[in-house]
């Protein structure tokens, strides 16, 4: 058949598209993935882990529509909750590193404490030892010595709340502390096992030289990442569809070579067919970034990438309060808690 | 007025060594006599949001 254009075809009008082109350019069309047929979804729904490690997960979702797989991503990035630093109490800094600059990498810190275990800290809520984890950071730098590098794991937990007093509005008046703890958390049971410390003990907050010193206290409650990035609980969590590649006809020979040569992530293979007979195969689909390096030039005819509409890979890197299983679980108890919310609403 | 001014303690410029001054010293420091002094950072607690 010769090839006309789009735009060009006898039996449409002039410059238009025809009916079906146009219909998909202009419509969302809700078909059968999309999650409207329950009962097939619950037939058809897979879930299948690939890799499981301390801090990274990817596992396949297939039968799922796009905007659930995207609800996921995006409830992991913005909406589990975590605990980061929010208030820090500056006592004295002789740094270079300004204090608003030095609390803003405090924020930024992970800290190893399961944020179920913590209540938010509401605006007219005292911070007391159920929202608020209280963390000491006293360092100086010897006289005469070299510099020294402040990193993490010189931030002591204050299972007792703050150290430091409130100035009192009156001189009759008794000081207080900037926290009200009824109880140490070091004797709750959930907490004297694993202490409230920080995932990583090398990163670096401060360089000090000599004579200079910082002494803080900073405080730590529970929050979302739509609120600040510091309290996502990934480092990221993405998606990709299942690549497909396709040979539409056999190659053989050289050609084979050269295909497998092309790919960067050798997606191709060649099969012996014996007495010196060489095909390319394709073997490892799952590793194509369809960069399109394999349907460059003579190959365009030969190779189709496709993507598996409802089959996602889908990656989530923890920041490490939580392990990446038990992450996603929490984003589908949220977005259950959601649908919960739009249910009680419409009834 | 206070009636026992305090002395306040002072940086040097120049070597970093602590000088505590009364009202009325000479401005200079004890360790190498440089005359630039710089007055302490207060301790007095400043609250930051750490965003």
């Amino acid at each position: 058949m010769p090839k006309v254009s789009a735009l060009d075809m006898p039996d449409v009008p002039m410059g238009q598209l025809p009916e079906h082109l146009q219909l998909q350019r202009s419509r969302v069309v809700c078909k059968a993935d999309a999650p409207i047929h329950l009962e097939s979804f619950c037939k058809n729904f897979k879930l299948e882990v690939i890799r499981l490690t301390e801090d990274e997960i990817e596992f396949d979702m297939i039968g799922i529509d796009a905007s659930l797989a995207n609800a996921f991503r995006r409830i992991l990035i913005a909406e589990v909750p975590m605990m980061a630093i929010e208030k820090v109490l500056m006592v004295n800094n002789t740094s270079v590193i300004a204090d608003e600059v030095l609390a803003h990498r405090l924020g930024l810190i992970p800290l190893n404490a399961d944020p179920r275990l913590f209540e938010y800290l509401s605006e007219n809520d005292s911070p007391n030892e159920r929202n608020t984890i209280v963390y000491k950071l006293d360092v100086s730098c010897r006289k005469g010595g070299p510099r020294m590098t402040v990193k993490s794991d010189q931030l002591k937990w204050l299972p007792n709340g703050s150290e430091l007093e409130m100035t009192p509005p009156n001189q009759s008046a008794k000081p207080k502390s900037y926290t009200s703890f009824s109880c140490s958390q070091d004797s709750m049971p959930e907490f004297s096992k694993k202490p409230l410390g920080v995932k990583h003990e090398d990163i670096i907050i401060a360089k000090l030289g000599p004579g200079q010193a910082i002494e803080l206290e900073a405080h730590a409650v529970k929050g979302i990442g739509k609120v600040h990035a510091k309290w996502s609980p990934v480092s990221t969590a993405w998606y990709r569809m299942l690549p497909e590649v396709v040979l539409l006809k056999d190659i053989k020979g050289d050609d084979a070579e050269k295909l497998v040569k092309k790919c960067p992530v050798n997606v191709f293979d060649i099969e012996d067919l014996g007495n010196g007979k060489k095909k390319a195969v394709v073997s490892k689909p799952r590793a194509c970034t369809l960069c399109r390096e394999c349907i460059r030039g003579v190959n365009e005819e030969l190779v189709e990438l496709r993507r598996v509409k409802d089959h996602f890979i889908f990656t989530i890197e923890s920041a490490g309060a939580l392990p990446p299983e038990v992450l996603f679980t929490e984003a589908v108890k949220i977005l259950e808690d959601k649908c919960d919310r739009v249910i009680s609403d419409l009834s | 007025m206070d009636p026992q001014p305090e002395p306040v303690s002072y940086i040097c410029g120049d070597c970093g060594a602590e000088n505590t001054l009364r009202p009325g010293d000479v401005i200079q420091c004890r360790e190498c006599g440089y005359r630039i002094l710089y007055k302490k950072r207060t301790r007095r607690i400043v609250q930051y949001e750490a965003r």
